[in-house]
This record gives structure tokens, C-alpha cells and sequence, in this order.
């Protein structure tokens, strides 16, 4: 009860502040600027409700690129850990370039991978699982060396195969790490997604904010990014529920 | 608790096994190993018929958990042979050979049937049929009705018997057992004992248990080498006067056996030095 109506509560209370604060004036007034361009949160609804037709059909568009984004991502992200675990070589020569690559802004990737993969949902699946697969590898790395050596002994005294070991006794230990990642990937998939669209698209939350910018939209636009920040929660709550299930152990 | 080792000793059947079990002794020959430049094993011969079982004492960090490693086909030795069977070959050490580690290391995401189980399931043997055999053994152990019991539902001991099991269901003729009941309690360690000694009455093994106490040891085993401080050699060895007798504390109370314990552990003592 305390986890939620204190956050929910103090949520009110900000919106009210804003409520009065814009609504009143004073805020259009602090910042020098016509009524238009700073909407109040009941206006926000209103466009909210007014453009839901449109908001619908552009975040069912962002939702499919940020879910496969994020399936690619922990498909590379575990995969690069499981041979980097398996070969320590592998370890050594990739591990500092994927620490490396993390240096390099998306924002600057987005436009060449949009020229490379066109303007489709493919160059944001990728960019968005560059964006999210590196928690996922660092964590499913962190979980697979987890394993007790004291445990691979005895798996080993008791005839267990390479596979056996990994399926039994590895997989299963990094689970709950890859889960940790994951719940991290869900929370940058967004940024990916926006920043993809931006790159290039037609259509997308993203690409919706872009373009009512040109429009000074801004009702619109913030009731974009309450949308946007909702689907983002919805994915984080279900990236919850699966651990639970399937890390039923812990 | 009481009546189900009461249940145990009567039970004298062989428990069955996928591996013919027994007949396979333990050799040692001038066996040295070193991690880096520390050297933890100096010249060290031991020698285990089979099914008889061995007790090694000694200081911390003498090499005793090492000694298992090697004759388990885990580690080969820096010089020396250790063969297992007649063979000094890594791999048929370790097919021979079940370690037991320190802490009871259960899978937590299999239930203790599953985990009791799980060398037959790496034999390539079916769940259902696993799990029938050790079903058996769970009755016969004191541990009927904790099947589908989660690990961290379960004592420390039942955790144990567990690990024990699954060590003696992989039907190796050897068994190496890395001081199986260190982290018990007292009293808990006393009546694991009685059941270790129990099961392996009822089948017996080739065993090598590494333990640093001289008690346990001598209950538990045909013979006791006492190991002295890094690098680890033999510096004494005693036959055990009461090898694992029905009566526990009987047992460790006998004059004989407590002569020999004091015996044992001033050659402990001298060996720490």
C-alpha cells in the first residue's frame, strides 16, 4: 500500500503544482511565452484523448521496433556472454571493444545504420539492441562466472557433459543476472527508439514528437512521451512477472 | 529422526546401480604437487584397498582438499602416480571416482529428488527412472516425504544426506568425501555420522573422507592417515579400533578407541608443527 500511494501521491501533488502553476499563468509568464506553448496537464489530457486514434497506431509502431529491439538484444547480449564465457580468449580480445563501443553516442550510429538498413523497422531493431545489449551481456557474463567452481567439480565427478554443465548448472545460475540486464534494456529501449526514429522514419512516437515540434504541438507532445513512459513501465511490469516465474527459485 | 536409522541399519541389501561398485582400490606413489612455487603435497604414498575406507587429518591448507582432486581425475599431479583401479588415467579416475565437496552445493532450482538424482540424469538416464531410483534410497535414508522439496527448504543435515546421496547414486566404486559434515552443528554432525556409517554398511565403497576431526575420522574409517602441515606428507597412520559400529557414542567412548584418538591427534599436533 506504502510502495504505491506515497509515489502516487507525491505524483498528484507535482501535477497539481503544474496544474495551478500553468494554468494561472505564472509559469507562461516565468518562461516568456504564449499560452499555446505551455500546456497545462489538463490540456495534456485533453489532447491525450482528442489524438488517441493517432497515439494508438504510432505507439503500436514504436512498441513492435522497442520489442524486437530488445529480444535482439538478448539474443547478442547472452550470446556474446556465452562464448566469451566458453572461450577465454574470446574474453579477452572482445571484452574491452564492447566497454569501448559504449563511448560512442547512438545518436551519431542512428542516421548511418537508417542510410545502411533504410527506413524501415530493421534499423531501429538494431539500434535499439545496440542501445540495450550491453547490461544484458555484462550482467549474463557476471552470471554465467557466478557458477562455483567447487560445483563444476562435483558436475564433473558426476559425469556431466560440457552441455549438461551449461544446461543444468550455468544457464540457471546466470538466469536472474540476464534478468537484471534485461530490466535495464527495458528502461534504455525507449531512448533507442526515439533516437532511431528520429533518424529516419515515417511513422513512431518518435517521429510523432518530431514533428510537433516543427508544429509547436507541444500538448501533443507531452502526451506522446506520457505514452511512451507508460509502454516503457508495462514492458519493465512484465520483465518482472516472467523473472518471477521463471526464476521461481530465488 | 531415531527410528529411521533405526529403519537403515536393518536394511543390508546392496543398493543397485547403473556402475558395477566395489573392488577398485586407491594408489598414491611418491605424489608431489605445488600451486605456483608453493608446494602443498611432498612426496606423499598412500594406498586404499578396495572398499576399505580411509580417513586423512591434518592442519588447514596441507593439501587434503587437493589430494581428493587428484585421485578424482580432477587435477594431475606435478609428480608421482595416482592411479585409481590400476589406471592413472585422468579420465577413468574420474569415471571411477564421486566427489563430495565441502558444502552441500544443491542445485536450487531442482527439487532435492532431482538434485539426489542428477548424475543419473548426466548418464543420459530418463527423468521418471531417476528419480524411481533415488526415490528408493530417500525412503531407506530417512528422507521419505522430501522429494519435491525445495534445497532451502530442507536442514542442514537433510541437505547433507542429499548431497550424500547424490554422490553414492552415481554408482562409482570410490567415493571422496571433502569434510561432508563440517558445517553441522555438533549434534547434527554426530548423528550424520551414524547414518554415513549406516549407508555405507549397507553398501560399501572405496572411500577417502577428508575431515580435521580425529573423531569422526576414526569412527568413520578402517584406517586414519594423519597429514602434516604444507607441503602435506603421511606422518602417522592408525587403525581404527571401532570401524563405523551401530552405536555412535559407544563407539567414541570405548578406551580404546579414545587411546587411539589421543594417539592421533598428538601426531596431529606434532605434524603442525
Amino acid at each position: 500500500m506504502r510502495r504505491w500511494a506515497l509515489p502516487a501521491l507525491l505524483l498528484a501533488a507535482l501535477i497539481g503544482l503544474w496544474q495551478i502553476a500553468a494554468s494561472t499563468g505564472a509559469l507562461k509568464d516565468a518562461l516568456n511565452l504564449q499560452s499555446f506553448l505551455v500546456p497545462s496537464p489538463v490540456e495534456v489530457a485533453e489532447s491525450l484523448w482528442d489524438n488517441r486514434g493517432l497515439l494508438a497506431e504510432n505507439a503500436w509502431v514504436t512498441l513492435r521496433e522497442m520489442v524486437f529491439g530488445i529480444l535482439f538484444a538478448i539474443l547478442v547480449g547472452v550470446g556474446f556472454a556465452v562464448v566469451m564465457n566458453r572461450w577465454r580468449v574470446m574474453r579477452d580480445a572482445a571484452y574491452p571493444l564492447i566497454v569501448a563501443s559504449q563511448t560512442i553516442p547512438v545518436l551519431v550510429i542512428a542516421p548511418i545504420l537508417t542510410v545502411w538498413f533504410g527506413y524501415g523497422i530493421a534499423p531501429k531493431v538494431v539500434i535499439i539492441a545496440l542501445v540495450c545489449f550491453f547490461p544484458l551481456t555484462i550482467n549474463a557474463l557476471d552470471g554465467l562466472r557466478a557458477v562455483e567452481p567447487e560445483t563444476v567439480k562435483m558436475m564433473r565427478s558426476l559425469d556431466a557433459s560440457r552441455w549438461q554443465l551449461f544446461r543444468r548448472v550455468e544457464a540457471p545460475t546466470a538466469l536472474p543476472h540476464v534478468f537484471t540486464g534485461a530490466k535495464i534494456a527495458v528502461v534504455f529501449a525507449p531512448i533507442g527508439a526515439v533516437f532511431a526514429e528520429w533518424a529516419g522514419s515515417s511513422a513512431g512516437l518518435g517521429h510523432l514528437i518530431q514533428s510537433d515540434t516543427a508544429n509547436f504541438e507541444v500538448a501533443r507532445q507531452f502526451a506522446t512521451v506520457a505514452v511512451l513512459s507508460a509502454m516503457a513501465l508495462v514492458l519493465i511490469g512484465l520483465t518482472v512477472l516472467a523473472e518471477r516465474r521463471v526464476v521461481g527459485w530465488r | 529422526m531415531k527410528s529411521d536409522l533405526g529403519k537403515t541399519q536393518a536394511a543390508v541389501e546392496p543398493i543397485s546401480s547403473p556402475v558395477e561398485t566395489g573392488g577398485e582400490g586407491i594408489s598414491l606413489q611418491s605424489v608431489g604437487h605445488a600451486y605456483g612455487g608453493l608446494r602443498t603435497i611432498d612426496s606423499l604414498d598412500l594406498s586404499v584397498e578396495a572398499q576399505g575406507v580411509v580417513g586423512l587429518v591434518g592442519p588447514s591448507g596441507c593439501g587434503k582438499s587437493t589430494l581428493l582432486e587428484l585421485i578424482c581425475g580432477l587435477r594431475e599431479p606435478g609428480r608421482g602416480t595416482v592411479a585409481v583401479g590400476g589406471s592413472s588415467v585422468a579420465a577413468e579416475r574420474l569415471a571411477r571416482c564421486a566427489f563430495m565437496p565441502q558444502r552441500d552445493l544443491l542445485l536450487p532450482w531442482y527439487s532435492a529428488i532431482d538434485n539426489a538424482a542428477i548424475a543419473l540424469r548426466n548418464q543420459g538416464i530418463g527423468r521418471g527412472e531417476a528419480r524411481a531410483a533415488a526415490g528408493d534410497l530417500f525412503e531407506r535414508f530417512g528422507l521419505g516425504g522430501f522429494e519435491a522439496s525445495r534445497p532451502a527448504e530442507l536442514s542442514g543435515g537433510m541437505r547433507q544426506r542429499v548431497a550424500f546421496l547424490r554422490t553414492l547414486i552415481a554408482g562409482k566404486p570410490v567415493l571422496a568425501l571433502d569434510e561432508p559434515f563440517a558445517a553441522l552443528d555438533a549434534i547434527t554432525r554426530g548423528e550424520m555420522q551414524e547414518w554415513l556409517a549406516a549407508a555405507l554398511r549397507a553398501d560399501p565403497r572405496t572411500v577417502v573422507l577428508v575431515t580435521h576431526d580425529v573423531e569422526e575420522a576414526l569412527y568413520l574409517c578402517d584406517r586414519v592417515a594423519v597429514l602434516s602441515a604444507r607441503p602435506g606428507r603421511i606422518v602417522a597412520e592408525y587403525g581404527a579400533p571401532l570401524r563405523r559400529s551401530e552405536n555412535r557414542d559407544a563407539a567414541v567412548t570405548d578406551p580404546e578407541f579414545t587411546a587411539t584418538r589421543e594417539k592421533a591427534l598428538w601426531s596431529l599436533r606434532e605434524g603442525s608443527r
